[in-house]
């Protein structure tokens, strides 16, 4: 009696079949448990119901052309698309005179190019591309939209609306608030008693209120502070209060991003010789900046759907001129208040979602210290 | 310190300048050559922009008849649209020079914000809409309704008034907002719906079954709408008060857009006043015809209201009868309505 010695390997048997295949790894991934596959059936039967009641009343139900409301208020009549088809055109220029129009356009060209030759690691010429998209640029969208020289007409701001404005004033607190904010952040750090006190009764005053109030102080106060006759822009005014709501917050975003560097980098600097500024623009903001991204990008998409409050100003941004269109008696029906949200949402979806894809590319291409 | 001084001086002096500046109204507009006005946001049938960017409404109407009338033109008139709560700052503060924005005439609002009502465009007040299949025809006959309505507005209280009134009961299904009073009285959770007679027009619109509601005839309370103006400018004043006049007078006279030319040559003299003609007398003295004069415009004001917007009947017609609103108590007072204007003479 010999005990059995294995002296060769057993022989590499194929996978069980329930193990291998398309359907294991639909069944591993989807079924794995009874409750897990009961939920799953069921939320995938309600994500399917939702995006087929979706497009039956987008596609199949929707009213693709009619000369006014009476069609989209049939019963059972889904989307009214030809009030989004006939309105469309206030929804992104607002009361852009029809003819000056390409003004608007030139600059949205323009930005596009600008941001994709900036934004775009690959494109060489970084330098100039932002000189281009943060001096030269503005100024052109200056003289474009508000004209009034080199042979184009005026174009008052009470004319500018919809898209327009959301951008105007979205893209411009964005812009200005990141150097705003690290100067607000840098000074409140600061050992300098009246710098630091002063950037922090800004930020906390700032942060300490809600926009609504800010642009309400803005838009209606400060015209009685002024002498009669004397009108400020309404807009700007909105514009100047976005900015500095949205550098205050910006302050402490940076400001965290601050406390998250290891003092030894300071000292290191400061080891090698540098002044405070170079210290500050070679080793610590670059690294401020990496982390705190998620943040910044975080507050950009808020920014950016904060705009829509300036409708309580009398301002028509992209969602104030869609609501302004529900009360057309021309289009006014069932439908018309439905398919404009479903548009406005598609809208404020594609920036924002934009905005989100692109910084998460930036982090994954950053992280080069963290990637594992 | 004298930099101080200078700046003082310049801002007081500034300041006196702005103040007679807006004094005279008139003069302001015609400098920088046309109205503006402030109006609604978004109102079907008052004010609201249509597809072709250009403002459509009774209360847009009236600042180009204003604008007509101090211009010859009524399209020198620029609209600033307007939240309800900032539009009678925008006005104290100088930016428009009339508001014409759906705006309630009450005693607080005439007397202590520094400015004037010029008269009443609109007679709006509180009504029901019904389904038509309760077949009620008359508020009175509403007796145990319930009764959907907004929390903490002067509608609730104007209901709890008329329904006492009317030795009634009902019940109350109030909401926060307008958008859940009209969700909960499409889903039938209550028999009424009750706000502004106007806004009930409009809101029908949107409904996917407009054939199945009604508006009962009553008005249970008093929104008189009109056009004002800041307080301290009679002249001013007295132009707005006297376009919306004009346009009354001209309704009631039979002068119209279409045939505004050919009464020119009516005989009879109080189309003669209001329009301005035969200002001289065949032996060249004074007819007295020229009332224009007394605001401050020409002979032909009124010719150039009608000329822009038509008559008080047309422009309610242009913009209202497309909601099915009524002429109601807006009707002229000859025809059983409050729309009465003072003669021109």
């Amino acid at each position: 009696m010999t005990g059995f010695v294995r002296t060769e390997d057993a022989p590499t048997l194929p996978a069980p079949a329930d193990l291998t295949g398309p359907w294991a790894a639909v069944r591993k991934r989807l079924f794995p448990t009874p409750i897990s596959s009961v939920a799953g059936i069921l939320i995938a039967a309600l994500v399917f119901w939702v995006v087929w009641n979706l497009i039956d009343w987008a596609v199949i139900r929707a009213v693709w052309s009619a000369p006014d409301r009476e069609l989209c208020n049939a019963p059972g009549a889904g989307a009214c698309w030809p009030f989004a088809f006939a309105k469309f055109h206030q929804w992104m220029y607002g009361f852009f005179p029809m003819e000056e129009r390409w003004r608007v356009n030139v600059v949205y060209i323009l930005g596009v190019l600008s941001m994709a030759a900036l934004l775009i690691p690959s494109v060489p010429g970084k330098p100039w591309s932002a000189l281009f998209f943060f001096v030269v640029y503005p100024i052109i969208t200056f003289v474009l939209f508000v004209g009034g020289m080199f042979g184009l007409p005026f174009v008052e701001t009470t004319q500018w609306g919809g898209l327009m404005v959301t951008l105007v004033l979205s893209v411009t607190s964005m812009v200005v608030s990141v150097p705003l904010g690290i100067l607000l952040a840098l000074g409140r750090r600061s050992t300098m008693p009246i710098v630091s006190l002063l950037s922090t009764i800004f930020i906390e005053v700032v942060r300490g209120v809600p926009l609504v109030l800010v642009l309400f102080m803005a838009a209606n106060m400060f015209p009685l502070f002024m002498p009669p006759g004397v009108n400020p822009d309404k807009l700007l005014i909105a514009i100047v209060g976005m900015a500095l709501f949205a550098s205050a917050y910006m302050a402490e975003i940076i400001r965290g991003g601050l406390q998250a560097i290891p003092k030894g980098q300071y000292e290191g600097a400061q080891a090698v010789g540098l002044s405070y500024w170079k210290m500050m623009g070679l080793i610590i903001m670059p690294q401020v900046i990496k982390i705190v991204i998620p943040s910044i990008v975080n507050h950009f998409i808020s920014l950016f759907k904060d705009t829509s409050l300036v409708t309580v100003v009398g301002i028509l941004d992209l969602l104030g001129m869609v609501q302004t269109g529900f009360n057309d008696a021309k289009w006014a029906s069932a439908q018309t208040g439905n398919t404009g949200y479903f548009v406005l949402a598609s809208i404020y979806w594609m920036f924002c979602f934009g905005m989100s894809r692109y910084s998460q590319f930036i982090e994954r291409k950053l992280a080069t210290g963290t990637k594992r | 310190m004298k930099t101080f001084k200078t700046l003082a001086l310049a801002s007081v002096f500034g300041l006196a300048a702005a103040a007679t500046a807006s004094a005279a109204t008139l003069d302001d507009v015609k400098a920088k050559g046309f109205v503006q006005c402030g109006v609604s946001q978004g109102l079907i049938g008052f004010s609201n922009p249509d597809d072709q960017n250009n403002w459509t409404g009774l209360d847009v109407d009236f600042c180009k008849a204003v604008a007509a009338a101090v211009f010859g033109d009524a399209t020198k008139v620029k609209f600033s649209p307007l939240n309800a709560k900032e539009r009678f700052t925008a006005l104290q503060s100088g930016s428009i020079d009339v508001l014409s924005r759906n705006s309630t005439w009450t005693m607080s609002r005439d007397t202590t914000l520094g400015l004037s009502f010029a008269g009443v465009t609109y007679y709006d007040g509180q009504g029901f809409m019904v389904p038509t299949k309760l077949g009620v025809k008359s508020a009175t006959e509403l007796n145990g309704a319930s009764v959907c309505t907004q929390t903490g507005t002067t509608t609730e209280l104007n209901l709890a008034d008329y329904f006492k009134a009317n030795k009634m009961e009902y019940k109350i299904v109030a909401f926060e907002k307008n958008e859940e009073v009209l969700k909960a009285y499409q889903e039938g959770r209550c028999d009424v719906f009750t706000t502004d007679q106007s806004g009930l027009y409009a809101e029908v619109l949107k409904f996917p079954n407009p054939a199945d509601h009604m508006v009962l005839p009553e008005i249970i309370s008093k929104e008189p709408l009109g056009p004002v103006v800041r307080q301290g400018d009679a002249q001013w004043f007295n132009i707005v008060k006297w376009t919306y006049y004009a346009l009354l007078n001209a309704e009631e006279l039979g002068v119209t857009q279409a045939n505004v030319e050919e009464m020119k040559g009516s005989a009879n003299p109080e189309i003669q006043r209001l329009l301005g003609v035969n200002v001289k007398n065949p032996d060249g003295t004074d007819a007295d015809n020229d009332f224009g004069k007394g605001i401050g415009l020409g002979p032909d004001w009124v010719v150039n209201i009608v000329k822009g917007v038509g008559n008080y009947g047309e422009v309610f017609e242009r913009n209202l009868a497309q909601l099915k609103i009524a002429r109601g108590k807006n009707a002229l007072w000859n025809q059983g309505g409050l729309q009465y204007a003072p003669p021109i003479r």
